[in-house]
């Protein structure tokens, strides 16, 4: 990385004139802002441990810098939300490296043509080569990637076919209506091959050591500067060849751990930009002049609360919905999320009347209901359970667990919350799946409610923490995964699957959980189903 | 002369035991953390087998044992291991954050030292009177609370309502250009590099944290010289030197304080390793890049490799403190020599 | 803190000891002070549950961030719970966190510190080491690790912040008992047929005392602050009980959006007490040092 230079170039950069130490004085009582017009000054809590999304270990905030400095072959569109902000668009598939596609005739493979002008960033054209590469390291390297490329049924390098230098080809294992949308997430990124494997060794093929630092890609911005635990500077790639050039041509992401400093810096105008915010920063400098706030609910995704059916009392359904039916989901939603999000409670009807998803559970606070459940399922004097939380989302788990905990004990539940570290909370919850009463939090990025229940509702998968297993649901699940959502037989199914978890609910809904970013003279922030920030669309105000 | 060589020697072998010591308990302690790191680093999507991989890559499923057989020679061949939170070898971590830590905690003590010493011995010479009184009510207000809520507090009055201190961004602003590295700290660096404007931005962006730490560490300090001095004060050899006629500040500084400064001394590598330690919760505050807050993160996602590295960098430090405490008695208390009883 | 009082007091064993208090009292007034705010904090330790207006524990989401008001002194909560029952709750279980982690590092400190001090030797050498190796980690994360590793309770905070402490006392025991062993009084006291371990406990020992007052005065503070600080990156007691600590560490993410009184109520109990703690360490000091006496 250019450690020591970037600073100097950085504010050249950024169109103040020529800035040599000397000159720096006028600047350094202004704020951030002021650093020029084409410069965006963004902060957010989380550390970036890597710049290569394929490696092991690279934690989820680093997932932005495969958005920002590599393309994939294709994209989502744009849209616009009814509040006025910009989101993707998962209904929209835009080409990026690729120019066009074709499914073959029999439908068991695409073919991509890349644009003939595409470059990387040091100015080698982008060819087929470098795709196969790519996409053989995403499904050979093993850990996220791979489950994430097997997710859209891309499972091997066999799949993969340089046809000549501007075709690609993908060999289906089965015909999946998650492939396409698949190659548009971070993960399916196009590498500079020539240089990865310049870099490689016999113990290292992937370069994974080399990527790690060494970003090679051919997206809308360079990384100038990397600092782990302090900050990252993007620059912008003057030759960008698969879309519009963006007009910041510097973004530095600055680490604040403290939500608090983050708040206090947006609001006396010294960032432009301040990523994840909490629910309650978000709604309370909604209503302040400059800032403008970005509330997005996040796409197939709901917090939970999940009595798990390892455990005797959970087993029997009337004890599950005796607590969905006893949780105080307005206060939870008041007090835990301010309000930002979308309600998951008080649905008219058991069965659902389309396949939105998530929708309004069917349940609501009424502890009368809870309670004659309970005697009916012969634990009428109660029980004792611990509640449990994780140490590292606190924000939200404790106030709810909390608020649960007071209106378990109305109903004779005698809830302790207990708190496990963050380092432990994976373990106990999703892979050993051993806590009896927990609370979760799982979205889907490729937005289907299929893809939802595959990952959450199916037996032994990683994010189903409640045991869960109905014979029903695993079929309907199967048949629906891959199948088109414009066959006749997908929403008579979806619907079914909706009204059994409803039913049987091993996971009680407490609300759709929201994405609050602060922008401050800054336009054009658009939210990603991955929930990082993509400074391409960025515009200083 | 010799029969302090000597000394100094026997402290010498004396903190080997005590690195080997430490080396065992931070891998017996790093391995007693819950959770286990092969998940949490597996990623959100992780199945089974991707989880066995990394297991595998980070050599966990081998036996205890082995393990540690492994990373005892890594030790001793200068190998501290990756880092998995932050992706870097712990050993350029510990060197890119060691420096702003002990910046700061330097900075913090220096400052401290400073007011409490002085006051110390003012309150000493005075017991009893309101002087006395208001010193001791003065150190006491300042160690009796939190150092991340006098933190936010600071930043809350000094930033964000009076607009007089910068923006609470770790080491310098972003607009400050970084002085070139030589000692990583950035007062000397900058200083070295004649940068006087980053020097400037440096010590701003200091003040906040060094009042924080310091006024936490300004009641032992002055509380341990008052104590010192007065036992000092009321001992015989003061008697006598008084009644020999010798001027008050003779007395109080040449016999008095001398005789005083081994338990302040002791109190100060006392404090320091508090301060160290108390700088955790500071460095989160303050968004400064120590590491101190290195090593909360890498414990609270068990990053193996960063938590033994930072324990045994911290264990090299403190034994080195030790030693200088240790020699720093045998010359000032002539009492203390070990190797002749 | 009381049986070291009684302790000192009696190897001097006359009845001019409560004289000699009174007069201490008298001529330090803030040590008086001191012992008032002391007597303050039992009365709150003790009958505080029963004194409260309201349940610490019930929540009021309808109610939640309310700024002090006659019904509410001290405001509520972002569950709209009373922080005023909240922090006069909160200080039985802060005291006993930071009396008993105390108590227990101050026995064990100074039985090792005795015995390294007096005896010397490989004795010696092997508890120093131990000591050195406890003091080379950075006390905040050694606590931290020990919480982490065993998990977070009451208990666990107790003995790890007694773990962090032991070498201090330790170590100001065992220079107080080098230095002294063989002076005149210790070895008059064993000429005239005490045994080692008499001498050590009724002779040596006892001039360790004031230095250690000043010690366990800070620590009783540094116990809290300890806890407050394991409670702020969430190794802290569990929630929903009250503790200064949590409710500090979790009040300072409101004070830059204005609810200040969340952090400032149960943080001005947190430094009352350490205040007092500190104060009375002082003024304990006055009263357990022979030299003062004249």
């Amino acid at each position: 990385m250019t450690y020591n230079s970037s600073r100097r170039g950085f504010l050249k950069g950024a169109g103040a004139t020529v800035l040599g130490a000397s000159v720096l004085p006028f600047l350094k009582v202004l704020p951030a802002s002021a650093a020029g017009n084409d410069v965006v000054v963004a902060v957010t809590g989380q550390t970036i441990n890597s710049l290569d999304i394929h490696r092991t270990g690279t934690n989820r905030p680093s997932y932005q810098v495969a958005v920002n400095v590599y393309d994939r072959l294709v994209s989502f569109g744009t849209k616009t939300l009814e509040d006025g902000s910009l989101s993707y668009d998962y209904s929209v598939i835009e080409p990026e490296i690729a120019e066009s596609w074709e499914f073959t005739d029999d439908g068991m493979a695409i073919v991509f043509k890349l644009r003939p002008a595409g470059k990387f960033q040091d100015g080698s054209p982008i060819t087929a080569a470098d795709v196969k590469w790519s996409f053989d390291r995403a499904v050979s390297v093993g850990g996220f990637p791979t489950v994430q490329m097997k997710a859209g049924s891309l499972e091997k390098p066999e799949q993969f076919e340089a046809v000549d230098d501007l075709t690609f080809k993908i060999n289906l294992l089965r015909k999946s209506k998650l492939t396409l949308p698949d190659l548009a997430v971070p993960v399916p990124m196009i590498i500079n091959s020539k240089v990865a494997i310049a870099n490689a060794t016999d113990e290292d093929p992937w370069a994974m050591e080399y990527l790690h630092k060494n970003p090679s890609g051919s997206g809308a911005f360079k990384v100038a500067s990397w600092k782990p635990g302090e900050q990252l500077v993007y620059e912008r790639n003057d030759e960008w060849t698969s879309g519009p050039l963006p007009s910041v041509k510097r973004v530095v992401l600055r680490e604040v751990p403290s939500p608090a400093t983050r708040r206090a810096l947006l609001e006396r105008g010294d960032v432009n930009m301040s990523f994840n915010m909490p629910n309650k920063d978000a709604k309370e400098l909604s209503e302040t002049e400059d800032i403008t706030i970005a509330t997005t609910p996040i796409e197939n995704a709901i917090y939970c609360l999940c009595p798990n059916l390892s455990f005797e009392p959970f087993k029997d359904k009337k004890v599950r919905q005796a607590i969905a039916w006893s949780v105080p989901y307005e206060e939870v939603f008041q007090t835990a999320a301010y309000g930002r999000g979308a309600p998951m409670w008080g649905g008219a009807s058991t069965t659902p009347a389309d396949i939105a998803w998530p929708q309004k559970f069917p349940y609501s606070t009424d502890l009368d209901k809870a309670k004659a459940l309970l005697e009916e399922a012969g634990h009428g004097s109660g029980f004792e359970v611990p509640l449990s939380i994780s140490l590292s989302q606190t924000d939200w788990m404790e106030p709810a667990a909390l608020l649960i905990q007071e209106n378990l004990a109305k109903i004779g539940i005698k809830a302790t919350i207990e708190k496990i570290p963050g380092a432990n909370w994976r373990t106990a919850s999703l892979v050993e799946k051993r806590l009896p009463l927990h609370l979760e939090t799982f979205g889907g990025w490729l937005n289907y409610p299929c893809y939802y229940f595959f990952w959450a509702y199916l037996e032994g998968h990683l994010f189903n923490s409640s045991n869960y297993r109905n014979e029903e649901i695993e079929t309907l699940t199967g048949e629906t995964l891959h199948m088109n959502v414009d066959d006749p037989d997908y929403a008579p199914k979806i619907k079914r699957m909706i009204e059994i978890v409803w039913d049987e609910v091993p996971r009680i809904a407490l609300w759709q959980p929201a994405l609050n970013v602060g922008t401050r003279e800054v336009s054009g922030y658009e939210y990603w189903f991955h929930r990082q920030l993509d400074v391409r669309g960025l515009a200083k105000s | 002369m010799s029969g302090r060589l000597a000394t100094v020697g026997y402290r010498i072998a004396h903190a080997i035991p005590v690195i080997l010591g430490v080396v065992v308990v931070s891998f017996l302690l790093t391995r007693a953390l819950p959770g286990d790191p092969a998940v949490y680093f597996a990623g959100p999507a992780a199945d089974e087998a991707s989880i066995a991989q990394i297991r595998t890559a980070l050599g966990l499923d081998k036996s205890l044992p082995e393990q540690f057989f492994v990373y005892a020679g890594d030790v001793l061949s200068g190998d501290l291991g990756q880092s998995i939170s932050t992706g870097q070898p712990v050993l350029s971590d510990l060197a890119n954050r060691l420096p702003a830590s002990l910046e700061l905690t330097l900075t913090a003590l220096l400052l401290s030292c400073a007011i409490a010493i002085p006051l110390g011995v003012l309150a000493a010479t005075r017991p009893g009177t309101t002087v006395d009184h208001l010193c001791r009510v003065l150190v006491t207000a300042g160690v009796s609370l939190p150092t991340f809520f006098t933190g936010v507090v600071l930043i809350y009055v000094f930033y964000y309502l009076l607009g007089i201190a910068p923006s609470p961004l770790g080491r310098l602003d972003f607009i400050y250009i970084e002085p070139d590295h030589v000692t990583g700290f950035y007062l000397i660096d900058a200083a070295i590099a004649g940068d006087w404007e980053t020097w400037i931005g440096a010590v701003k962006q200091l003040i906040l944290p060094a009042i924080t730490l310091a006024l936490f560490t300004l009641a032992p300090l002055a509380r341990m010289t008052r104590a010192a001095m007065l036992s000092a004060l009321s001992s015989d050899y003061i008697r006598t030197a008084r009644a020999a006629g010798l001027t008050e500040n003779k007395v109080l500084f040449t016999y008095a304080f001398r005789n005083a400064l081994l338990p302040v001394i002791t109190t100060l590598g006392m404090v320091f390793s508090f301060t160290l330690g108390a700088n955790v919760l500071v460095e989160k505050v303050f968004a400064w890049p120590g590491i101190g807050s290195y090593a909360v993160e890498a414990l609270v996602v068990s990053d193996y490799a960063a938590v033994q590295g930072f324990v045994l960098a911290m264990a090299l430090l403190f034994v080195a403190l030790n030693l200088i405490i240790d020699i720093a008695y045998t010359l000032i208390d002539p009492r203390i020599g070990f190797e002749t009883r | 803190m009381s049986d070291a009082t009684s302790n000192s007091l009696h190897v001097k064993s006359n009845d001019s000891a409560l004289a000699h208090v009174a007069y201490v009292l008298k001529s330090n007034p803030i040590t008086m002070l001191a012992f008032s705010m002391f007597a303050v904090l039992i009365v709150a330790a003790v009958f505080g549950p029963s004194l409260v207006p309201y349940d610490p524990l019930t929540s009021n989401a309808a109610n939640a961030l309310q700024p002090p008001s006659l019904a509410h002194w001290f405001g509520t909560d972002n569950l709209g719970r009373d922080v005023f029952s909240r922090v006069v709750v909160a200080t039985r279980l802060d005291l006993a966190i930071s009396v008993a982690a105390v108590a227990l590092s101050f026995a064990i400190g100074s039985v090792l510190g005795s015995i390294a001090g007096y005896w010397g030797g490989w004795i010696d050498a092997v508890l120093n080491r131990l000591f050195d190796t406890i003091m080379a980690f950075p006390l905040f994360v050694l606590a931290m690790g020990i919480v982490a590793a065993l998990g977070n309770t009451v208990e666990n905070i107790v003995y790890a912040t007694a773990v962090i402490n032991i070498p201090f006392y330790a170590r100001l025991v065992r220079a107080e008992v080098n230095i002294r062993r063989e002076s005149g009084f210790a070895l008059a006291a064993k000429l005239s047929g005490n045994s080692d371990i008499r001498v050590l406990a009724l002779h040596i020992f006892p001039n360790a005392l004031p230095p250690m007052m000043v010690q366990v005065s800070l620590n009783l503070g540094w116990a809290i602050l300890n806890a407050a600080g394991l409670s702020f990156i969430g190794l802290g007691v569990r929630p929903p009980t009250a503790e200064w600590g949590i409710m500090v560490a979790e009040g300072a993410n409101f004070i830059v959006s204005g609810e200040w009184w969340l952090a400032f109520f149960p943080g001005f109990a947190l430094m009352f007490a350490v205040f007092t703690f500190n104060l009375m360490g002082d003024g304990l000091r006055d009263i357990v040092d022979p030299r003062q006496r004249t």
